[in-house]
């Protein structure tokens, strides 16, 4: 007897042969079950990752099987380590390069405020160039503070409207970082 | 070849340049002293030219700010004679204001990436360098960030606010 668990069907009417449910909540449900990994690691954070990717904490078991090393395939940019000034380009580079829809997770105080690198050369946290969806605290976070990050996604994933990326709020979000 | 003396490389350091040379001393073992910076470049040329002392390998070049000092920028030269196994530190200290001093990429290559660091953290001059921009900092950096006068805190830091510590 497998104990594995399916994902639970979005609330909707089911009857004989058919179900009707909401299309967002059903295109929810497969992103968030499926974000492919970009993993932006540029230091100790990096490593903790390597674990979650590892067999032990296995990230595979919420979807996210294929960690994309090209931007364009990727739906999750997890950014893990201190970004120096130097290398704020390069991630705006990184980001704008993701096709729609795309989510990004601070992971470490580093790339959430700068950490203990409080300095001319480093970056005060990468919301600073790019917009963050989830950030996880921690220096470095433990594996599973970043499976709770991911999770965290999953759910604003779910829960996003189709056409969330159209809206105004959003492009207002995205004019504010310069990107379009 | 065995080790040649401190006191070796500095007498026939002073029967080249005599005065020229100043504020000699040896700390922790290291033969240091300073220099004009018109003759720091004659002064390498001696050491990596001499037959005998062989000063052939640039370990380094940095700089320093001492503010409120007549001459508060420096550079620091450090040269090592693989043969003799010796190492010698020069000082050569400038004004604040346009700090210049002649390059030492005619002499060792190596210089170029030393020179264009030192020039990117204390906005020191080195004339006749072939590529003077900087080198580790972003471009559009507007200070040189080792000098005391810049602060080392990002002004972005939002979490260290005195409002956070209700001060």
């Amino acid at each position: 007897m497998s104990d594995i668990k399916l994902a639970e069907a979005p609330p909707g009417i089911e009857g004989s042969g058919f179900f009707a449910t909401s299309f967002d909540k059903v295109v929810g449900l497969a992103r968030s079950h499926s974000l492919w990994p970009l993993p932006f690691a540029t230091s100790c954070c990096g490593i903790e990752f390597m674990a979650t990717m590892g067999a032990h904490y296995d990230l595979a078991r919420f979807g996210s099987e294929r960690p994309s090393f090209s931007p364009r395939q990727a739906d999750m940019l997890l950014v893990m380590g201190t970004i120096a000034k130097k290398m704020g380009p390069v991630l705006r580079q990184v980001y704008l390069q993701m096709a729609e829809p795309r989510w990004v997770i601070a992971v470490g105080a580093c790339a959430c405020s700068g950490g203990i690198f409080d300095s001319y050369s480093v970056l005060q946290g990468i919301d600073e160039v790019i917009p963050v969806d989830v950030y996880v605290p921690g220096c470095p976070p433990r594996p599973e503070a970043i499976l709770s990050g991911v999770l965290k996604l999953q759910e604003i994933v779910k829960n996003e409207s189709l056409r969330r990326r159209d809206g105004p709020e959003y492009q207002e979000l995205m004019s504010k970082y310069g990107i379009q | 070849m065995g080790k040649m003396s401190n006191q070796t490389v500095l007498d026939k350091l002073n029967q080249q340049f005599g005065e020229r040379i100043s504020a000699v001393s040896e700390p922790f073992g290291l033969l240091t002293f300073e220099t004009s910076k018109d003759s720091i470049i004659s002064i390498l040329t001696f050491l990596k030219n001499d037959p005998e002392l062989k000063f052939i390998y640039l370990t380094d070049i940095t700089g320093i700010h001492y503010p409120g000092t007549e001459f508060p920028i420096g550079v620091i030269y450090h040269v090592h004679s693989l043969v003799n196994n010796v190492r010698v530190r020069i000082k050569v200290f400038l004004e604040e204001l346009n700090p210049v001093v002649s390059t030492a990429t005619v002499l060792w290559d190596g210089a170029n990436w030393m020179e264009r660091e030192t020039y990117d953290f204390f906005g020191i001059t080195f004339e006749g360098h072939p590529n003077l921009c900087r080198i580790l900092n972003v471009d559009d950096m507007t200070v040189f960030p080792m000098r005391k006068e810049f602060p080392l805190e990002d002004p972005n830091r939002v979490d260290k606010r005195d409002f956070f510590f209700g001060r």
